[in-house]
């Protein structure tokens, strides 16, 4: 018997949980320039959240996912792409969405059931929100194609989940990226959660990193609650994919602090003491205490930040509530780009029964 | 007896069978310990255990997949998939191997499954999560479509699903779950599958529908009542094999009919019936057959969804555009 093929899985870490650093940092952690505008996006997107879940409560949006304890993997992964590249989320990366240009407002209307939330004014190459789980890692491999079979220096980027990892399109989509070595990022954010079914039950793997190894992949761990490494592999394995090397998987590893959705309950399922603990592992803590060794940060800093950040968002909300509603006429309208004439008829009956309360209510919670 | 609501008359469907029947396992997502998204499943765990009451990875080709083997081998898997938009990845499994196994083994091999899914809109549900594939899987020789609309026909027409011997879709309208409450009795009576059920009486038209639509429709009924037309409401309750002769005995008497469904128009099952009844029924309609549908658009988010949904008012209208044809 001889071995034919050794492997191992990487974990990469630079900032313990207080912010203190593990050992030499790259360089661009040292750079409060890169670092502030980074922590300002995580710091948005829980202020976002935190409104979104208001809002729904309150009967003025629909079923959110929040991304609550999981900042650092979008923002860290979103700040290492290029304008040009194209992202392709699931429905809980709005990190990652708000630093490639999505505005709260539209994601605000596509969780108030308003398809306009996925007409991004910009990132007018990303995909929408995708919730038919891991559908979107094939899309992304077949972007990145078309990518490299142009010779353009661009990566696609797909984010999905721990409960993800169990769907063929996963193991398809990579092993095609794989084999047409195209430019693709794949990032795993397992949050130790699929609803209500944890990790453990997922998969009998000691890490998802691990599994892109039988596609030919290259695969990675990260601490996922630790921005710096995040934004650092996240570099790297852009880097290598632009210059040819085909795809990576970033296994981010993180915790979900909140319930799945707003129509969850995941006190059913999970031990609200475990979840209290994980909250010292959170990102913004983390990445708060290194700008303060670094002198960058302070509370005065902290205090205009927080007001900011309440600005922006209330500034999207009013921009959210005071969207026109849609029209009966939308949903025939974009279906093809020319509503084929056995359709017309149809869009007329609907025309004529429209309720008076057309574009309905954006309240609501399920799924 | 307390009253229940349907997707309580679920819950208490399964409880029956997998007490009953030690080869009754469940399996799905989030079915454990949850209880199910939607509740369908709650308890079910904690009195059956998880060998029973199966929490299994999120894979809707495995699910499907794997419970077709169970079938095989002497189980009688019980599968939910979340909700119906993710039944697509399953559908492989469904067509090329369930609804074929009997047929391919003459007989040999067979597979006794029940995968039920919620369906429908109207609950304001995110992006893909309100879809009517009754007419896709019904197209599918070999596969029963059941679809409940009332608790007490949502009981026993799950446990017939489960004793059934070979595969049947057992769609669940997710806005008919909390709608309303009915006495059911936990007897273990199944109600017979492949046939039609007269919810009431009437002389003047035939209004076919199922699952949520007749909540609408039977308001329809009523709104025709007030103005003197009595409307015969048919549930047609499974959708494959389709029940042809009751529909057909209550046209031949009332010569109009109507048929309302939530699913897209075209190639829907609304299409199926009205052929049926141009080829066997022609001769006792007073007027063209009308059909009430949602339109042939992708199912639109939330804030649009009621402008898809077939209406009261829309209903009332085909009515009486058939009782005015002649
Ligand atoms: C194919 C498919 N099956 C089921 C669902 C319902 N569902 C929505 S989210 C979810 C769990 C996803 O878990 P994970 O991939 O870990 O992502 P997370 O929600 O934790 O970010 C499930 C089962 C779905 N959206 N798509
Ligand atoms: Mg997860």
């Amino acid at each position: 018997m001889s071995t034919v093929a050794r492997f191992q899985i990487d974990h990469v870490r630079f900032l313990d949980p207080h912010g203190e650093a593990l050992g030499p940092l790259p360089d661009f952690a040292h750079d409060p320039a890169r670092l502030i505008p980074m922590y300002r996006a995580m710091y948005l997107t829980r202020s976002f959240d935190a409104k979104a879940i208001a809002l729904q409560r309150t009967g003025k949006l629909g079923t959110f996912a929040s991304a609550l304890g999981q900042e650092a993997i979008g923002v860290g992964v979103a700040s290492a792409m290029l304008p040009e590249d194209a992202l392709f989320p699931s429905y809980r990366e709005h990190a990652a969405q708000l630093v490639r240009g999505v505005r709260i407002e539209e994601s605000l209307r596509y969780w108030g059931g308003d398809e306009r939330g996925s007409d991004f004014a910009d990132a007018r190459h990303d995909f929408p929100n995708c919730v038919p789980i891991g559908t979107q890692v094939c899309h992304a491999a077949g972007a990145a194609y078309a990518f490299r079979l142009r010779s353009e220096a661009r990566a696609a980027v797909c984010f999905l989940g721990d409960g993800g990892s169990s769907k063929g399109d996963f193991y398809e989509g990579l092993n095609f990226a794989a084999v047409w070595k195209a430019p693709l990022l794949v990032v795993l954010s397992n949050n130790q959660w699929a609803i209500s079914v944890p990790r453990s039950a997922q998969s009998a793997t000691a890490t998802m990193a691990q599994k892109a190894i039988a596609a030919g992949v290259e695969g990675v761990q990260v601490d996922g609650n630790d921005l710096v490494a995040v934004h650092h592999v996240a570099r790297e394995a852009l880097a290598k994919a632009r210059a040819g090397g085909g795809p990576t998987l970033i296994e981010a590893v993180t915790y979900r602090l909140g319930d799945h959705t707003t129509a969850d309950d995941a006190s059913r399922y999970r031990d609200p003491a475990v979840v209290q603990e994980q909250w010292s592992f959170e990102p913004l803590t983390r990445l708060r205490n290194h700008l303060v060794k670094l002198g960058a940060w302070g509370p005065e800093k902290e205090e205009a930040l927080a007001r900011e950040c309440a600005d922006t968002v209330n500034a999207a909300v009013e921009a959210y509530l005071s969207t026109p509603p849609p029209t009966t006429a939308a949903m025939f309208d974009h279906l093809f780009a020319t509503l084929p004439a056995a359709l017309a008829a149809q869009r007329d009956e609907a025309l004529r029964f429209a309720p008076r309360t057309a574009g309905g209510q954006p309240g609501g919670d399920h799924g | 007896m307390a009253e229940i609501n349907l997707v309580e008359a679920v819950n208490l469907a399964l409880a029956h069978e997998l007490a009953r029947d030690e080869a009754v396992v469940l399996l799905g997502e989030d079915i454990g310990a949850n209880g199910g998204v939607f509740r369908a499943t709650a308890g079910l765990q904690q009195r059956f255990g998880a060998g029973r009451v199966v929490d299994t990875p999120l894979a809707e080709t495995a699910i499907v997949g794997t419970a077709i083997g169970m079938a095989a081998m002497g189980l009688k898997p019980v599968a939910e998939i979340q909700f119906s938009g993710f039944l697509y990845p399953a559908i492989d499994h469904l067509v090329n191997h369930a609804a074929r196994l009997r047929n391919r083994t003459r007989g040999r091999l067979a597979c006794p499954l029940v995968v039920r899914t919620p369906c429908g809109g109207g609950i304001h549900a995110p992006e893909h999560h309100s879809e009517s594939p009754e007419a896709m899987l019904a197209h599918t020789p070999g596969l029963r479509v059941v679809m409940p609309s009332s608790p007490a026909r949502a009981y026993g027409l799950l446990l017939a699903a489960i004793r059934d011997p070979d595969p049947v879709m057992f769609l669940e309208p997710t806005r008919m779950y909390r709608l309303f409450r009915q006495e059911v009795v936990d007897d273990g009576e199944a109600l017979p599958l492949d046939v039609c059920f007269t919810l009431r009486g009437g002389t003047d038209l035939t209004l076919v529908s199922w699952g949520a639509m007749l909540h609408e429709t039977q308001a329809a009924a009523d709104a025709l009542a007030a103005e003197g037309i009595s409307a015969e409401v048919i549930d047609v309750a499974t959708l494959k094999p389709l029940d042809l002769p009751t529909i057909l005995e209550s046209v031949a008497r009332t010569g109009r009919c109507v048929i309302v469904h939530e699913a897209a128009r075209t190639a829907g099952l609304g299409a199926e019936i009205a052929a049926s009844l141009a080829e066997e029924g022609l001769y006792s309609l007073l007027a063209p057959v009308q059909r009430v549908t949602g339109y042939d658009t992708v199912m639109p988010l939330s804030r649009l969804e009621y402008q898809y949904l077939p209406s009261v008012e829309r209903i009332v209208a085909a009515a009486r555009k058939t009782l005015e044809a002649s």
